[in-house]
């Protein structure tokens, strides 16, 4: 019992940078911006995080200076997509085989050099409960911060003016523009935003949960974040879902190493994605025309509930996603 | 609130689509604007809307001149206006639309929105559910959506563009109604159409614009139709003749009972139709789509007759267009071309039948935007490796002259105006078609390209070929088709030989009223 605590307690852990950069590409596409850069991101994120925590010997400086690359590099995404009219695609895929190259360019004189690293901070009182205090309150800081950050999130855009204005630029920009909203500048700001957030996952890594900096340290993370995304319907509760399910997959690869020493570990390492890809791809079955018909077919009593079930996992994306918005 | 316009001019490309357009429109009046589509109507409102930036002249509202950066600006000022597709979020429900970027002072909470949205709704007449999302609204209901929104946003004039548009008569109704008594209220309407006989039925003046310039200012209503009409085409509808004349009627019948037609093809509906060889035949047939479902349909279409749709959108239809067209294959039930069984042929099996279906979504389902029509000819050619692309120019250049089409044959056709596009639809259906179906042949255009388009698919007709329309325009319905099949919550009437229908008569059908399913 105390194991499975300690477990539940580690996938928590290990999720955080996941909810970090998750929810940075959450406020980024739900305002119709797709941010492709992630992967480069963190890994340049991680790569400078840790770099200016090491010179300054201060960590806060260390994920401030990660949010600044973050934000930096959506900010190229956004001159040259939204102001400068190129594919988001393109030019988002290109930043991310950037980020991954350069961090590796600059990074090198830190390569496994021992820094910071954000320090333990049990909660006094509450750490002691059994069982809860080892799942939820025996962390640092930045773990505390991504459990507010998924309720933040939500409550950002589904119960405030703000979250609706946002939710609009990404479903049909033109309705916000009716309204009066500067859609440019306001995708700007959001995915901006976002881009810090992505950023600090980076520094998450490297001043938290792998400790320090090596070539291609967080290699494959920002794709994985952004297919969650996707898994996640664009709905923060789901997206943190599938990300603690995702680390959670990482845990028990991790575990099963030990014990079924026979299978390479190479096995272990990839089991995680492709089981990723195999749940995206049902979600995405489920949802599809064929599927519906048949739904439609099936007899009344059970068309009503599985119909429901479907319409709850299959999401649409936001409708303008990834349009660049021209005003009349 | 009066909105004044001094001198306006705005261009696109080496098209002036407002020229120079001085005007005032008083407050507390409903003011039309007519002209033919592309007279630059939407244009003017979007520019006192502030959707777009005159490039010269001045606009004032109650004598202060201002300067609209955006939409936002001309809310702010009091001026808002409806888009012929309302310009709203489908995901959201009717409250979160309304709160959506508006100014605080309006909804200082969210329950405050609730309570000015049902009071609106109320006083207004409109029936809005506060939590249905926008998705599974109908455009009438968006449209009041829009007006509430504008009007709790503090807008004192009304735009409204094309408004009837694809929405019922008892909404055309509810807002005719409620666009009255805003003007009682003060407010200023101003109403965009193309329909005689709405502004007539509405409007205080009316305004004519033709080709980006003004030809009538503010005349008081009402006013003799010929006159408007001569207004809006110029000396086009004095030289008109004939057909012309007719579907100029057509345009513009009293709002009070649509006028019964003369037949056109007296000699054609007169012949026994049983003796003509069928071109489809549908025996007991049972389809669904999405949530209407057809049932047990008998239908016989001989050759050469034009069989005309009517009912409200998805009703039921558009099943039967798919079925017809091999696009949709039915549950049960039978399905004959020319006396052979095709029930679960595949589309390619149904052209080769001599069937083609014209879509009412030009650019999404009939054509390929970015291709040429001589592309689009080679694309019609036998299966092989390569394409003979002189024989498709010179058909493409046959089908411009024919179908006198405004383009090259390289012009892409994403670049043709509607009726343009329409006609190059036409074009490629294949002389040896048998069978057409339609979607709302005459979508978007105006009188002469909705004209030119139906000779050309009564040239068809007196080949032999049989067409199927839909149409949600109750005037081309009475003016063109043999028999009409009345749709109504996925029921189909029996056939209903046109002389036997007046307008009023087939509203009343339209809307359920009389409505008798065909006995099978």
């Amino acid at each position: 019992m105390n194991q499975l605590a300690i477990d539940l307690g580690a996938v928590l852990a290990a999720a955080a940078p996941l909810i970090f950069a998750t929810m940075g590409a959450l406020l980024s596409e739900r305002s119709g911006v797709i941010n492709l850069s992630l992967d480069g991101t963190i890994m340049l994120g991680a790569m400078g995080g840790f770099t200016v925590a090491l010179v300054t010997n201060s960590v806060p400086l260390g994920f401030g200076g990660a949010a600044l690359i973050g934000a930096a590099i959506a900010l190229i995404l956004c001159i040259l997509s939204l102001t400068l009219g190129q594919s988001q695609t393109a030019v988002g895929f290109v930043l991310a085989l950037l980020g991954i190259e350069l961090s590796s360019f600059l990074g090198a004189p830190v390569v496994r050099v021992p820094g910071p690293s954000v320090p333990f901070l049990p909660i006094p009182l509450l750490a002691d409960l059994p069982i809860v205090g080892v799942v939820f309150f025996r962390h640092n800081l930045l773990i505390y911060l991504s459990f507010l950050l998924v309720p933040f999130i939500w409550w950002m855009l589904f119960h405030t003016r703000m979250g609706l204005t946002v939710r609009a630029l990404g479903e049909r920009p033109a309705a916000a523009f009716a309204r009066g909203v500067p859609v440019t500048r306001m995708r700007y700001l959001m995915c901006i935003l976002g881009g810090a957030l992505v950023g600090i996952a980076g520094a998450a890594y490297s001043l938290d949960l792998r400790q320090g900096w090596s070539y291609r340290h967080t290699f494959g993370m920002g794709w994985i974040a952004l297919a969650i995304v996707i898994f996640g319907g664009w709905r923060p509760w789901r997206v943190a879902f599938g990300c603690y399910l995702f680390a959670a997959l990482e845990i028990v690869a991790l575990r099963s190493q030990r014990t079924m020493a026979g299978v390479p570990t190479q096995v272990f390492q990839v089991a995680p994605f492709v089981l990723m890809i195999l749940v995206l791809a049902l979600v995405n079955l489920v949802s599809s025309p064929q599927a519906l018909r048949r739904i439609a077919s099936l007899p009344p009593t059970l068309r009503g509930p599985v119909a429901m079930l479907v319409s709850r996992l299959a999401v649409a994306a936001p409708a303008a996603l990834g349009q660049r918005f021209e005003r009349p | 609130m009066e909105i004044a316009v001094t001198n306006l001019t705005k261009t696109f490309g080496s098209l002036r689509a407002n020229d120079g357009l001085s005007l005032r429109f008083a407050s507390g009046k409903i003011h039309g604007v007519l002209g033919e589509n592309g007279a630059g109507k939407s244009t003017l409102m979007k520019l006192v809307s502030g959707f777009l930036q005159p490039d010269a002249g001045q606009l004032a509202f109650d004598g202060q001149p201002v300067r609209l950066r955006g939409p936002g600006d001309a809310l702010q000022a009091g001026v808002g206006m409806v888009h012929q597709d309302p310009l709203d979020v489908p995901g959201f429900t009717a409250l979160e639309n309304l709160l959506c970027a508006a100014p605080r002072r309006a909804f200082p909470s969210r329950a405050m929105a609730r309570t000015t949205l049902t009071t609106m709704a109320q006083r207004l007449g409109f029936t809005l559910a506060p939590d249905t999302p926008v998705g599974a609204m109908t455009v009438g209901q968006r449209q009041q959506l829009e007006i509430v929104r504008l009007l709790a946003c503090g807008a004192r004039t009304l735009i409204l563009d094309e408004p009837t548009t694809g929405i019922t008569a008892a909404q055309a109704h509810a807002l005719f109604d409620a666009l009255r008594q805003l003007a009682a209220d003060g407010n200023t309407v101003l109403f965009v159409s193309h329909k005689l006989d709405e502004v007539a039925a509405l409007c205080d003046t009316v305004s004519v614009l033709r080709t980006g310039q003004l030809v009538g200012e503010q005349l008081p209503m009402p006013q003799p139709q010929q006159r408007l009409l001569e207004l809006m085409f110029g000396e086009r509808i004095v030289q008109a003749s004939g057909q012309a004349l007719l579907l100029a009627g057509v345009s513009v019948s009293e709002p009070q009972g649509l006028p019964v037609v003369q037949p056109i093809q007296d000699e054609r509906s007169s012949e026994a139709s049983p003796t003509r060889p069928l071109v489809w035949q549908l025996e007991q047939v049972t389809a669904r789509e999405g949530m209407v479902r057809l049932r047990n349909v008998d239908l016989r279409i001989p050759q050469g007759r034009v069989i005309g749709l009517a009912g409200l959108d998805g009703s039921g239809q558009q099943i039967l267009l798919r079925l017809l067209a091999g696009r949709l294959h039915p549950d049960s039930g039978r399905i004959l071309i020319n006396g052979v069984d095709m029930t679960r042929a595949r589309t390619r099996t149904y052209r080769e039948a001599g069937i083609e279906y014209l879509p009412a979504d030009r650019m999404r389902d009939g054509i390929v935007g970015a291709l040429s029509l001589t592309d689009h000819f080679a694309l019609l050619q036998p299966a092989g490796i390569t394409v003979d692309r002189q024989v498709a120019a010179q058909a493409a250049r046959e089908a411009i002259a024919a179908y006198e089409i405004k383009a090259t044959p390289i012009t892409p056709l994403i670049a043709l105006s509607g009726g343009n596009q329409q006609r190059a639809m036409l074009a490629l259906v294949p002389d040896a078609c048998r069978g057409l179906a339609c979607e709302q042949p005459t979508r978007g255009l105006d009188v002469a390209s909705a004209q030119g388009i139906w000779q050309r698919l009564q040239a068809r007709c007196a080949t032999g070929c049989s067409v199927v329309f839909a149409s949600a325009d109750l005037d081309e319905l009475m003016a063109y088709s043999d028999e009409i099949l009345v749709f109504f919550a996925g029921e189909m009437s029996a056939p209903l030989p046109r002389a036997t229908l007046t307008g009023a008569r087939l509203a009343e059908l339209i809307g359920g009223v009389g409505f008798e399913r065909s006995a099978s």
